[in-house]
């Protein structure tokens, strides 16, 4: 294949470019067909992810740029994208009972998925500021819209607001540190800073810092996650399911490869950045979740702290480390896909129930559902031999050999206090007498809880390809 | 004939039989029947399958045997199994005691047994596994994997304070266990490998030596458990279900003892010579201290479980001692009370099922319609407190040996535990046993039942075995442990002649 237009190679885009188009004629679909396509469109749109895919995997190996320099495909974008798709296309499947609803049919969640989507795709492949901010936006806005999809719901509504006001400020902050980066370094090119930046002067750093508030702000790392557990909580179940996997694998994405690939000669100035934010969200993550009464905010605080973690594999600043992140948000993803699968599992008379009391005696009255929870819950712990238990591994193995002796043992130190809360839900369930039974659960729900309950509980079997994959797409980064 | 991978078919065996009784089916009662005969039939094939592990192992070598190496993560990260002197009576020991765990909840568990037996077969191979890895990333998976069923055990089929206890046990032990994952890491990227054989023959750097052997202290530490990190073990002991304390008692403590074996001797030699004295000093206030507390408890599970503490204290000094007698002698001390506390725990819970009470007060005068039980408790308190002819007697006498060639003050202090422990022991068995019957709901007590005389009798005849012919277990660990003592000897006196040459 040899597409090229105005001089620019588009088959590394390829994928980008059907999804694109893809959106486009299921929003064709629908404006024409009106609200009774609902369910058409999500169905086509899970096709539709899956075949862009297929289109990702199957790019030739290797490093291939375009659009001079501000698009990469290398081993690290492919891994993210096919690890943001399957978070995406699960969550749209999560999502038909909450559309089937005859008060939500709403056939513009599924595009705005797919936009959100394809704002992912290119902000993983980004090579230059530019088209950093343009899917940073383009997944964003969507993101925004999405939260707010229960029109009628005051909560959802709110979460929309609140995510789209403190947003646009992270954008703003994001857009500022670009400019400060160009205007020290003469270049938005990641490779161009790279070969400038190696010497750290105010306005780099000042540039810098404010970057790193953008990104912060996405992944919801302390100190800039206060958003976080408001969406999670307001917005539908689905839609934070969404929420808390395929734009968090892109953030992560993205946050590597700008510090590794455009401020490699500054590690030290981002290092002790990142060291205090991922201190600060893990401890964060794990005092301030052990209050929660709502499952979903706790699930909020819950991925903070996870983030922290995964940025102590970023904050070593070495292939490692790197290594680290890609374990980490591949364990992530599946945890949290689980636990919503759950979450979304929860139904007495038809309404979903959210608060953890809700969950007592669950082990009772329907013994798979919480023995599945109890195993996704000692993996988010980070308890062998389960998922979890590798994705930490991964990331303080980076740190150790990085000496940072201190964020590792911090870090060790709250995942013990995480522990707690965990094991408090864990209680609730199998240590207390039944709350009532709970209604049977959705074939697609059953699905993705099956999948991604023994990607936890049997991953210790596997982990070996895993590894080597991202160990691969972690080289290419340097 | 040799070339089916026999310790993986003994680990992983357990697992397959909760698999089993996971797939049964049945109604109420016979799903009940059914679950409890798989699991007893499990933990005997796993016996037998371990028996097997004995005849062939050969007690003169003392490198690890039975190995098994797989691919399992990337560079130097592998599935790596083997047994050698030390390792095996421990795994031999976890086989035997399963069934009588199994047998002893056939009739006290009466609620989610399918979920109990699972639990308790998944523990299995998880206690198995930790004996038996020889690699520290698989090491720690079993290691810190027999958390969740023991935590599960413990608060959904324990006593009234069971939420407590279980999260006291899961979270002390969870963190101690996460600092020695990051000294596992260190250890990583010094050895450029997690396999325990290549590190044992990896020098480490005084420095990281230090830092390693604090963090691997943490963990067993808190595993073993030694004072004053030791307070998680009553409670636990007392929410537990009489099988639940067995396997604490009897398996789980030694698992802080076989990782000073296996790590910090031979990894950080000379770390440990540094904090030997810390080592000492600590099993002697546990020794006397715990003693002390023994001495006044109401709870009788409370009391054997402040025994345990104090017997584990003598494991301790045995190893540190850093002798041929020390060593030797806290495998042995190791062994010998797995038997005769699981066999008291057993033994409190045949009353415990009967009046449903654990105070001592509320018994009294028991040989009167229970002489058989009598006869039964008094051979494991005899044990509990050292008499000669005991197995017990073996494991205090050669570890106080052992270490009186190394330190007499805490040899000295030490031997005080054992007039202690006659103490507490026997005044717990006048207490429950002796005296008048005068108590009304005494009166109607039966003695022993056959599947009580099935758990208890065994254990007699072992406790009274390795008393008069300590033989067989000391053989087969004689040849490793010959090994771990001269390689810490001799990293020992080689940094002191560096030290006198300067």
């Amino acid at each position: 294949m040899n597409f090229v237009i105005a001089g620019y190679q588009l088959a590394p885009v390829l994928p980008e470019l059907v999804l694109a188009v893809g959106a486009m004629a299921l929003l064709m679909l629908g404006a024409f067909r009106g609200q009774g396509t609902t369910g058409t469109v999500t169905s086509l749109a899970v096709v539709l992810l899956i075949v862009v895919g297929v289109l990702v995997y199957m790019q030739p190996a290797g490093k291939h740029v375009t659009f001079g320099g501000s698009f990469i495909v290398d081993d690290f974008a492919r891994f993210m994208k096919i690890l943001a798709l399957i978070g995406s296309a699960v969550t749209l499947v999560l999502s038909t009972e909450f559309l089937s609803d005859p008060s939500r049919r709403i056939f513009e969640y599924a595009i705005l998925v797919l936009l959100s989507t394809l704002g992912m795709m290119v902000l993983i492949s980004a090579g230059d500021l530019i088209s950093l901010y343009l899917g940073l936006e383009l997944m964003s806005l969507a993101l925004y819209v999405v939260a707010a999809s229960n029109r009628d719901n005051a909560k959802s509504t709110e979460a929309g607001l609140k995510y789209f006001v403190l947003g646009a400020l992270s954008s703003g902050m994001l857009l500022y540190g670009a400019s400060l980066v160009y205007g020290f370094t003469g270049t938005v090119s990641f490779t161009g800073i790279a070969a400038v930046a190696t010497v750290s002067n105010v306005g780099l750093v000042f540039g810098l810092v404010f970057l790193l508030v953008g990104l912060c702000f996405k992944v919801s790392a302390v100190p800039f996650h206060m958003w976080t557990p408001d969406v999670y909580e307001g917005a539908p179940t689905p839609v934070t399911a969404f929420f808390a996997s395929a734009p968090k694998v892109a953030a992560l994405a993205v946050f590597t490869r700008v510090t590794l690939t455009a401020f490699p000669g500054i590690v030290s100035q981002w290092q002790q950045i990142l060291v205090f934010v991922s201190i600060a969200s893990m401890a964060l993550g794990s005092f301030a979740a052990i209050g929660q009464t709502n499952i979903k905010r706790l699930m909020a605080y819950s991925s903070i702290g996870h983030m922290g973690f995964a940025l102590v594999g970023l904050a070593s600043g070495t292939v490692e480390g790197a290594q680290g992140v890609l374990m980490y948000i591949v364990i992530y993803v599946a945890m949290t896909l689980g636990s919503f699968a759950i979450i979304l599992a929860m139904k007495r008379n038809g309404q979903a129930v959210e608060q953890i009391s809700d969950f007592a005696g669950l082990s009772r009255t329907n013994p798979l559902l919480a023995f599945m929870f109890a195993m996704l819950l000692f993996s988010l712990a980070g308890i062998p031999p389960l998922a979890g238990f590798f994705a930490k591994w991964y990331v303080f193995v980076a740190a150790i050999k990085a000496n940072l002796f201190t964020l590792a043992v911090v870090g060790v130190l709250t995942s013990v206090v995480g522990a707690y809360y965990y094991l408090a839900i864990v209680k609730t369930m199998y240590f207390d007498e039944p709350a009532g039974k709970v209604d049977p659960v959705r074939i697609e729900v059953r699905t993705v809880l099956a999948v991604a309950g023994l990607f936890n509980i049997l991953f210790a079997l596997f982990a070996g390809p895993v590894v080597s994959v991202a160990s691969a797409a972690a080289k290419s980064l340097f | 004939m040799t070339t089916w991978p026999i310790l993986s078919v003994t680990t992983f065996l357990p697992l397959v039989g909760a698999l089993i009784v996971y797939l049964s089916r049945g109604d109420d009662e016979a799903a009940k029947r059914n679950s409890r005969w798989i699991a007893l039939w499990t933990t005997l094939i796993t016996f037998a399958v371990s028996v097997v592990l004995v005849m062939r192992f050969d007690p003169s070598n003392p490198d690890f045997q039975f190995v098994e190496k797989a691919n399992w993560l990337a560079t130097g990260i592998t599935y790596h199994m083997g047994v050698d002197g030390i390792s095996l009576p421990l795994v031999i020991l976890t086989t035997a005691v399963m069934p009588f765990c199994i047998i002893a909840s056939w009739k006290s568990v009466t609620n989610r047994v399918r979920e109990y037996m699972m639990a308790f077969l998944i523990l299995e191979t998880l206690m198995i596994g930790t004996f038996s890895a020889l690699d520290l990333v698989l090491f720690y998976l079993f290691f810190e994997g027999g958390l969740i069923p023991m935590f599960l055990i413990i608060g959904v089929w324990g006593g009234p304070r069971r939420v407590y206890a279980s999260f006291k046990f899961f979270l002390y032990t969870l963190l101690g266990s996460v600092l020695m994952l990051l000294a596992i890491m260190a250890l990583y990227w010094n050895g450029g490998t997690t396999d325990i054989p290549t590190l044992m023959h990896t020098a480490v750097p005084r420095n990281l030596q230090t830092w390693a052997w604090l963090a691997f202290f943490a963990s067993f530490a808190v595993k073993m458990p030694m004072w004053p990190v030791h307070t998680w073990l009553p409670d636990a002991h007392v929410e537990a279900p009489t099988a639940g304390s067995v396997v604490l008692a009897a398996i789980l403590l030694k698992m802080g003892g076989y990782g000073f074996l296996r790590f910090s001797l031979p990894m950080f030699p000379l770390a440990s010579h540094d904090f030997a004295p810390l080592v000492f000093t600590l099993s002697a206030i546990a020794i006397i201290y715990t003693s002390l507390v023994a001495l006044m408890q109401e709870d009788m599970k409370k009391l054997i479980a402040y025994s345990s503490v104090a017997h584990m204290g003598f494991v301790t000094m045995g190893i540190f001692a850093g002798t041929m007698q020390g060593v030797a002698g806290g495998v042995f001390q190791m062994i010998s009370h797995g038997i005769v506390s699981g066999a008291l725990f057993l033994c409190v819970g045949v009353v415990y099922d009967r009046l449903h009470t654990r105070e001592i007060a509320a018994y009294g005068g028991l040989v009167n319609r229970m002489p058989l039980y009598a006869m039964t408790f008094m051979v494991f308190t005899m044990a509990n407190v050292g008499l000669p002819g005991t197995s017990g007697f073996v494991g205090e006498f050669m570890t106080l040996l052992g270490t009186f060639k190394v330190s007499i003050p805490t040899a000295f202090f030490a031997s005080f535990g054992v007039i202690l422990s006659a103490g507490y022991a026997l005044w717990l068995y006048r207490k429950v046993v002796f005296g008048a019957l005068v108590k009304p709901q005494l009166a109607s007590m039966k003695d022993l039942t056959f599947r009580e005389c099935l758990t208890l009798f065994p254990m007699i005849a072992l406790t009274i075995l390795f008393g008069v012919w300590p033989k067989p277990v000391l053989d087969m660990s004689a040849a490793s442990v010959q090994q771990l003592v001269n390689n810490y000897n001799s990293a020992v006196t080689a940094v002191k002649a560096a030290a006198l040459l300067q």
